[in-house]
């Protein structure tokens, strides 16, 4: 692998992280971060989805015309979705149920649309391909983090282990209820952004 | 890139139908399964509010099928409380719900039911060759969401067995707990009915006592009051008049067999 492609895929991380840098796909962060375990098939069904959608639309960029392009590209962006949405229905029955109509609303995921525009409108298929699986990545990082905030302080536990035993189940720990609410998932990408920017200090934007 | 209008359109045309024929393939290759998943599911969440599998076990499908064995699922008539012979595998009681034919407007209730099927699905579980319990759907509405669960009723029509809830989006570590094992481990052995027959069960603010003391109360959920309320008025209604009282009455008498 190339300078060029490890930098295609790993950027999305934290150089130019798709929630954080370029605020696209806020609501599904919030809706599917209450737990871990249903978060993470959320990333698992977001990478595929930007992955094969950044590909195909990268293998077809020279003969889409371009006054119906948008069009197209939502065209194969929600075949993708149904696709990943029954494979998730007939394969892990009990979370798709949890993620319910978000695994739908990928369709709606500014994410994927913003990448297949952005980038696989311009670039070949695997630089494409990469820059899917990196922005994807770069999605599940903060709704990983999320969930791993949420799920611990709300719940107690992690994956589903207690790890703080709460005070109705004879343990000591009151749990957070903000952060079970979606709003608590605000703060907490509130905070992982302003840590990014303090990190990162090119990405905060001049004011005036 | 600049390309006439047949172009356009023979390209779009071909894009949807590559598209169609991917994502119809999928759903139809992926239907058996997803079906299987569907009943399964419903199947596992009988057995949770019966007592006879907990949600920590890995249930395979022969695992389920052998636990179902003791299990007769009846479709009955809400008021008469009698089984219908309608197939069960062909009953869907949630678009019972919605089609006019099979359901009326519901009475008023605080569970915000809007319609009431004419039929529902029932489980009665048997156990050394005596019916033991009856398994019935109950749904309300709770902070946030309609909650979906199970309550199994004990042979006398009174005493509860269990509840389970498969379907809700309350907030979870509060109203969520509804899941929580140990909630739920409250339940078996509370009346719902008291002596005069009257609807009693409810679950109330703080803590009851075990069973003998409190027959009636359930502890509430910290922090969600509301939810709690929801449960009682969805307990309320689908164990009372309009919901399957008659049927509990027969199931009591074993008129149902």
């Amino acid at each position: 692998m190339t300078g060029t492609n490890t930098k295609t895929l790993l950027d999305p991380l934290f150089e130019s992280n798709p929630i954080a840098l370029q605020v696209l796909g806020i609501c599904s962060a919030l809706a599917v971060t209450t737990k871990l375990e249903t978060a993470l098939v959320m990333c698992l069904a977001v990478i595929s989805v930007l992955a094969l959608s950044n590909l195909s639309i990268s293998l077809l960029r020279h003969f889409i015309p371009s006054n119906v392009r948008i069009i197209v590209q939502l065209t194969i962006i929600a075949s993708l979705v149904i696709m990943t949405d029954q494979v998730l229905k007939a394969y892990v029955y009990e979370i798709s149920k949890q993620l319910s109509v978000f695994v739908g609303l990928i369709i709606t995921n500014c994410i994927i649309m913003g990448r297949a525009e952005a980038f696989a409108m311009q670039h070949g298929p695997l630089d494409s391909l990469l820059d899917g699986i990196g922005n994807g990545l770069g999605y599940s990082v903060v709704l990983m983090a999320t969930a791993f905030l949420r799920e611990l302080l709300a719940q107690g536990t992690v994956f589903g282990v207690v790890v703080l035993p709460m005070v109705h189940d004879g343990g000591w720990y009151y749990p957070n209820g903000l952060l079970g609410l979606s709003a608590g998932a605000f703060f907490i990408i509130g905070l992982f952004i302003w840590a990014l920017r303090c990190w990162k200090i090119d990405q905060v934007e001049q004011e005036g | 890139m600049q390309h006439n209008a047949l172009y356009t359109i023979l390209f779009s045309a071909a894009v949807c139908v590559v598209c169609a024929v991917l994502v119809s393939s999928a759903a139809v290759s992926l239907k058996e399964d997803q079906l299987r998943n569907a009943a399964e599911d419903k199947q596992r969440n009988v057995l949770y509010a019966a007592g006879l599998a907990s949600p920590d076990e890995r249930l395979s499908t022969e695992d389920l099928e052998r636990r179902f064995e003791q299990i007769r699922s009846i479709v009955i008539d809400l008021q008469t409380g009698e089984s219908t012979g309608i197939n069960p595998t062909e009953f869907d009681q949630k678009k019972a719900s919605k089609d006019p034919q099979t359901s009326r407007e519901a009475p008023a209730n605080r569970a915000s039911v809007k319609r009431l099927p004419h039929r529902a699905l029932v489980y009665e579980v048997t156990e050394g060759g005596e019916p033991s319990m009856a398994v019935v759907p109950i749904e309300g509405y709770g902070l946030w969401s309609t909650l979906y669960g199970f309550l199994a009723v004990g042979s006398d029509g009174n005493t509860v067995r269990g509840i389970t809830y498969y379907q809700h989006g309350e907030t979870p570590g509060l109203g969520g707990e509804v899941d929580n094992p140990k909630w739920k481990a409250l339940w078996p052995g509370r009346k719902v009915y008291d002596e005069e027959g009257g609807l009693a069960i409810k679950v109330i603010k703080g803590t009851a006592g075990p069973p003998e003391q409190s027959p009636h109360e359930v502890d509430g959920l910290t922090g969600a009051t509301i939810t709690g309320n929801g449960v009682t008025a969805m307990l309320d209604f689908w164990l009372g008049e309009a919901g399957f009282r008659t049927y509990l009455e027969k199931f009591k008498e074993g008129q149902t067999q």
